[in-house]
């Protein structure tokens, strides 16, 4: 299979000193186009680093990332954003939502951020993404009056709204009951199923791990299995 | 950027009670800045109007000629001909300027005067008089002599002297009483008192008479020409541009009313600084007032920021968002306030009835859209530090886990 990404050698260090955490040291990844993979490890092993840090919001300290051939290790700030916006998606464990914004307002986000507008097509988009996700009836509801699952499933639709290569998800379920978790991760596995979308899940979940193909296994910063 | 003034619009109306405290108080700024600008426009408007409603707002006057001398082939001076107490200088040919003065815009009336110092006597009483002689029918052109009458007529006929009330009481004059008035070269005329008149001016009302121009002539031996034309203008403030005018159009050296009112023009100067200070105290309130609710909302909605960063926002885009919040509220404000200001200067009477002991509001000079326009700037100037702050923000601290 075609690499998507490709990590080599990361380190992340935070403060200095005394104070110097040592998170990421010397990893190495490869995910390929179309995988959908787990994200496993026990707290403070560098899940969440790592993940910050593939999505191009936060830089490593040392390391090689590249993603659909571009150094993203070295671009600056304005070509990360614009490359995230384009190329990578998002689901948090509180779905993160703009509180203040409808379901399809949100989910339409990412394309009117970057168009400027909001278009009749991305309108579509948004609403088709909504219909997908069983929100058909929630599509001008505001965010406010949704239940959990129902948030998350529009932060799913959110994440896949400019049609990116790559999703990563941190612990999205973490924060649902079992069967919430389970449509959203259902979700997943479909979206990534027709439609080729490469997924990285960060989870401690056992079984949200047994649903991806692969796991990957962190500990002490590094990939362990 | 229509979609970040979407998303500044919505962040308004998500705090409705927020946003319309926050326009609420930038209303109170403007509307003071507009109160302060009428009430300093129309105090001046008021000031002016008392002072130099009822003068000549543009002068033109007789220069006198150097004395004439009488000097040998040796350059030695043998004799000169001192002036003499009596006027002798005359506008000669400024007659004929007259419907040019009069053309000229702005120009609201033109009178041709000879003026000049004679004596009032009746009996055994002599009152020293300022003698204003001026065409019949023209005789409220510069001082309104109509609306301050009290007995009688301001027509000045043949034979007519109209004078004021308290030279009139000192005299013991009344209508239709004759009295005698001498010219300071001699000549004299039997006048009739045709009306008295109260200017409120104790210098005007004691010592002022006015007698038709024809029979100043008489008084002041000048059988053609005037000593003095004096222009009243629409807008009193536009007299220094005018008097040049006219200057450049008649040869003739036009005075503005302003030349001999420094000390007017230094209050009037003093009484808008005043003015300034205070409005630039409400822009400056305006300004803090939305700078700190911007800050504030950009804490408060830090993690919403860092949402909107993760998603693909620049920062950019979110300094647009918050500055679109200060236009916005500015805006709002500004019209609010405006709004506010010339309803509360309504109930004022315009400025044609200000009243002593009334305030002397003028509600036409509430600067509105200057007000507008300073407090948009304002708030737009206000809301880049809070922009600057957001667009700082972290998305991955801001969303946290």
């Amino acid at each position: 299979m075609t690499a998507l990404l490709d990590v080599t050698d990361l380190h992340k260090t935070f403060g200095s000193g005394e104070a110097e955490t040592r998170v990421l040291r010397g990893l190495s990844l490869t995910l390929a186009k179309g995988e959908m993979a787990a994200l496993l490890g026990p707290s403070g092993s560098g899940k969440s680093t790592l993940l910050t840090i593939l999505g191009t919001l936060m830089k490593p300290t040392s390391g090689r990332y590249t993603m659909l051939g571009r150094d993203l290790a070295s671009a600056d700030e304005r070509a990360l954003t614009e490359f995230r916006n384009r190329h990578i998606g998002f689901v948090f464990q509180f779905h993160n939502l703009l509180p203040d914004f409808t379901a399809l307002e949100n989910v339409i986000f990412p394309t009117a951020v970057r168009e400027g507008r909001e278009s009749a097509e991305a309108r579509a988009r948004g609403r088709e993404l909504l219909v997908r996700m069983g929100l058909a009836a929630r599509i001008d509801f505001p965010t406010a009056k949704l239940s959990g699952g129902q948030k998350q499933r529009v932060a799913v639709a959110r994440a896949l709204m400019n049609r990116p290569e790559l999703v990563l998800a941190d612990e999205p379920t973490g924060n649902l009951d079992r069967e919430s978790a389970m449509q959203v991760m259902d979700l997943i596995a479909e979206i990534n199923r027709e439609e080729g979308t490469t997924f990285l899940i960060s989870t401690h979940d056992e079984k949200i791990a047994d649903l991806c193909r692969r796991q990957i296994v962190l500990g002490d910063g590094v990939v362990t299995g | 950027m229509l979609y970040a003034l979407k998303i500044a619009t919505r962040y308004l109306t998500a705090s409705k009670a927020q946003t319309a405290l926050l326009v609420l108080g930038v209303a109170v700024g403007v509307f003071i800045f507009i109160f302060m600008s009428a009430l300093i426009g129309g105090l001046a408007e008021f000031i002016v109007s008392r002072t130099v409603g009822d003068i000549s707002h543009v002068t033109i006057e007789a220069e006198e000629r150097d004395p004439a001398v009488l000097i040998t082939g040796e350059g030695h001076v043998l004799a000169v001909i001192e002036p003499g107490g009596s006027r002798t200088a005359t506008l000669s040919e400024a007659e004929a300027f007259l419907p040019l003065m009069a053309s000229v815009p702005g120009v609201v009336a033109v009178s041709p005067q000879i003026t000049g110092a004679g004596f009032l006597t009746r009996g055994g009483q002599v009152a020293q008089v300022s003698v204003n002689g001026l065409e019949p029918g023209r005789e409220s052109a510069i001082v309104n002599l109509r609306s301050y009458m009290v007995e009688g007529s301001e027509r000045l006929g043949s034979g007519i002297v109209v004078l004021g009330e308290s030279l009139a009481e000192e005299m013991s004059l009344r209508l239709g009483q004759t009295l005698r008035l001498q010219s300071s070269g001699g000549a004299s005329a039997v006048l009739t008192l045709g009306g008295i008149y109260d200017t409120g001016n104790g210098t005007i009302d004691g010592s002022s008479v006015f007698v038709s121009l024809a029979t100043a002539r008489t008084l002041f031996a000048l059988p053609q020409g005037v000593t003095r034309i004096e222009i009243k203008l629409s807008d009193v403030n536009a007299a220094g541009p005018i008097a040049e005018r006219i200057s450049a159009l008649t040869g003739l050296d036009a005075v503005p009313w302003t030349d001999g009112a420094e000390q007017l023009m230094e209050a009037l100067d003093a009484q808008a600084q005043t003015g300034y200070f205070l409005k630039t105290f409400a822009l400056i309130t305006i300004v803090i007032g939305v700078a700190s609710a911007l800050l504030l909302s950009t804490y408060r909605r830090r993690p919403e920021i860092g949402i909107m960063r993760a998603m693909g926002a620049g920062r950019a885009f979110v300094i647009f968002v918050f500055v679109m919040q200060g236009a916005l509220v500015g805006l709002l404000g500004g019209m609010s306030g405006a709004a506010l200001g010339y309803l509360a200067l309504l109930p004022f009477p315009p400025r044609e009835a200000f009243e002593p002991g009334t305030l002397p509001i003028d509600i036409t000079q509430g600067s509105y859209g200057l007000a507008i326009t300073l407090t948009v700037i304002g708030a737009i100037l206000a809301s880049i530090l809070p922009a600057r702050s957001a667009a700082r923000v972290d998305p991955v601290t801001a969303i946290g886990p």
